[in-house]
């Protein structure tokens, strides 16, 4: 470590990791109840199940992403962060009420959560992702201005690269997009179209920016590859991605009351969104074919290489297999869309996070690598989740080509029900949970590497030399 | 990749293909918010259906099913359930609507459980006005059959 700011990181990665063990345990509920349909009901009802699932996601990639700029910030612009204390704070503010924000969903019904945090003042309530109480919203909101008042004027005040530089826009776009949320119309067709501008403009657009300049610090830390070089690839890989991106959230508006020329627009620009993801990819290989150095911390770099194929596999194949309007007409909303989200956000944001940690953790401890023992177990964990999502991506995919067939295709009189086509499913879904348990045992063998690593800690190579190389 | 190609070349077409698609992307929502009001027949969005509305998010509706193919894969989509279920009979799928809401949850074991929102019949009336109403919506002939 060589800036003593960067330290703050720490809480953000260690409760990031708690969030993940929590949203697995409620991911395999969700599973459950797919299947057992009163499993847990009615302690935990379905919709609570997910709210969890999701919203421990999107905390703990947020939570990953703050640690990561703390991380990476002082490094790139080569002085201390603005203020640590800020950081800090920040850090018990977003954790008080994220786990403040859970307990509600489990401990009351989400009517009374609704109407003990005001929720009729200022309704922005009851949407997908977009389901905390108005109040943690606000919090939300100020946490991020807070960070970005941190990061920015970190920036300002040290060297201008441009993975900072890029982050800074991602971060900036992120907390502007979140302000979306608080606009809740009476008319749905309008809720909805402004609701993509948090959710797609979110994960297909800001985030990318993030995901690439954690990326590209990561490469030129495991490398050593000339920064210029890095440089040019990060910005032709975000420049496709606001291009293809931006028109793509029209994939989004094809059947929500929006007029019919995003069938055009939506299809034509989100076919180009794999093309970002495939140039990451090209970038990561053809990064570690020039390098310069071999680095200690292969584990990072497999956690890094793995997201761009994992990336490119879930938001490119994945997206594109149902993102043309005549194929999304028969697959909007079925079991395709779950299967692309579950391997989307795991391959660009999930591996990213765990790439970042993987690199920092060691160097937050004193040392540039973990020992060999824990470092072949992180990246068996790896392969461990990446093979078990990916079963669960297959599995779904087969769950929504069997719905899809027995429910979308036929016509009025010969199509079956909602219900009755999910028990025509049931036997898929038992897969995709055994699948679930094999990603849990991932995660349970991911978390045992850090204590191997800290029972094993004879670090592979002194930290000092890392100084001269980088 | 070649010499030629720079890196401020790159960072033109980033911070100018940006620019650019995010400037369309406003101009179209511009079009797109004009057109909105016809399609989805404001003038009868009436108070009722607006408090429908508040009545789906305040109970998560969407936690479990979908609307317009948005939300949870648990259970059926709702954005075509006045044609599924009320035939086109706005009175039949009022008291249908009702009735379903007070039967819940259903005992049969292992079945998938919507939980009772004790929900008073205004309460009822108002989220089956707001159903009828998103049902009128023009979304480019989705879904494909009545079963959503």
């Amino acid at each position: 470590m060589k800036y003593a700011s960067q330290s703050v990181a720490k809480p953000y990665f260690a409760f990031a990791m708690i969030l993940f063990v929590g949203q697995i345990v409620f991911g395999l509920i969700l599973g459950t109840q797919y299947i057992i349909g009163d499993f847990m009901f009615p302690e935990i009802p379905f919709n609570v199940a997910r709210m969890v699932h999701t919203n421990l996601l999107i905390v703990w990639l947020l939570f990953g992403f703050m640690g990561a700029t703390y991380f990476l910030l002082p490094e790139e612009t080569q002085c201390e962060l603005h203020s640590p204390l800020l950081a800090k704070i920040l850090f018990w503010v977003f954790a008080a009420a994220g786990t403040l924000t859970i307990i509600g969903y489990l401990a009351v019904p989400y009517a009374t959560l609704a109407e003990l945090t005001g929720n009729k003042y200022f309704p922005t309530m009851g949407r997908e992702f977009l389901e905390q109480p108005t109040i943690t919203k606000i919090g939300l909101a100020l946490v991020f201005i807070g960070f970005l008042f941190n990061v920015i004027m970190t920036v300002l005040k040290g060297r201008k690269t441009v993975v900072s530089m890029v982050l800074t826009t991602g971060l900036i776009g992120l907390a502007a997009f979140w302000m979306f949320a608080f606009y809740n119309p009476a008319s749905l067709v309008m809720d909805k179209y402004f609701w993509w501008w948090v959710v797609h403009l979110w994960v297909e657009g800001v985030w990318e920016l993030i995901l690439g300049a954690i990326l590209a610090f990561i490469l030129i830390r495991t490398t050593g590859v000339d920064r210029e070089v890095v440089e040019k690839w990060l910005y032709l890989i975000i420049a496709m991605a606001l291009i293809s991106g931006i028109l793509g959230t029209g994939h989004h508006f094809f059947f929500i009351g929006a007029p019919e020329y995003w069938l055009w627009i939506g299809s034509i620009f989100s076919a180009i969104e794999p093309l970002p993801f495939f140039m990451m990819m090209v970038f990561a290989f053809s990064m570690l074919k020039q390098r310069r150095r071999d680095h200690p911390n292969k584990a990072a770099v497999t956690w890094a290489v793995g997201c761009t194929i994992m990336a490119f596999l879930g938001a490119g194949v994945w997206g594109f297999l149902h993102t043309l309007a005549p194929v999304n007409y028969y697959t909007h909303g079925t079991q395709l869309t779950a299967a692309h989200g579950h391997l989307a956000f795991y391959g660009a944001y999930v591996m990213i996070v765990l790439a970042i940690i993987s690199y920092a953790w060691p160097i937050l401890h004193g040392r540039q690598a973990n020992s060999l023992q824990s470092q072949r177990l992180e990246i068996a964990s790896c392969w461990t989740m990446s093979i078990s999502m990916l079963l669960i991506t297959l599995l779904l995919t087969a769950a929504g080509v069997v719905q899809i067939w027995l429910q979308r295709i036929p016509d009025d009189a010969g199509a079956l029900g909602f219900m009755a086509t999910q028990d025509a499913i049931t036997v898929i879904y038992w897969m995709r949970l055994a699948a679930g348990v094999s990603f849990g045992i991932g995660v349970f063998m991911y978390l045992a590497s850090f204590v191997v690593a800290a029972r094993t800690s004879e670090p592979t190579e002194p930290l000092l030399a890392e100084g001269a190389m980088s | 990749m070649s010499e030629r190609f720079t890196k401020g070349m790159a960072r033109n077409i980033y911070y100018g293909g940006g620019m650019f698609f995010m400037l369309l992307f406003i101009g179209l929502t511009v079009d797109t918010v004009v057109a909105i009001p016809e399609r989805e027949n404001r003038d009868m969005l009436t108070a009722e259906v607006e408090h429908g509305k508040e009545l789906w998010e305040k109970n998560n509706c969407v936690g479990c099913h979908s609307l317009l193919g948005e939300g949870a894969y648990f259970a059926p989509e709702l954005g075509n359930v006045f044609d599924r279920r009320g035939m086109g009979n706005e009175e039949a799928f009022h008291a249908y609507f009702s009735a379903w809401m007070k039967a819940q949850p259903i005992g049969v074991p292992g079945r998938r459980k919507m939980p009772q929102f004790n929900l008073t019949d205004e309460e009822h009336r108002a989220l089956s006005e707001f159903l009828i109403w998103t049902s009128r919506i023009d979304t480019n002939e989705w879904p494909p059959n009545k079963e959503g």
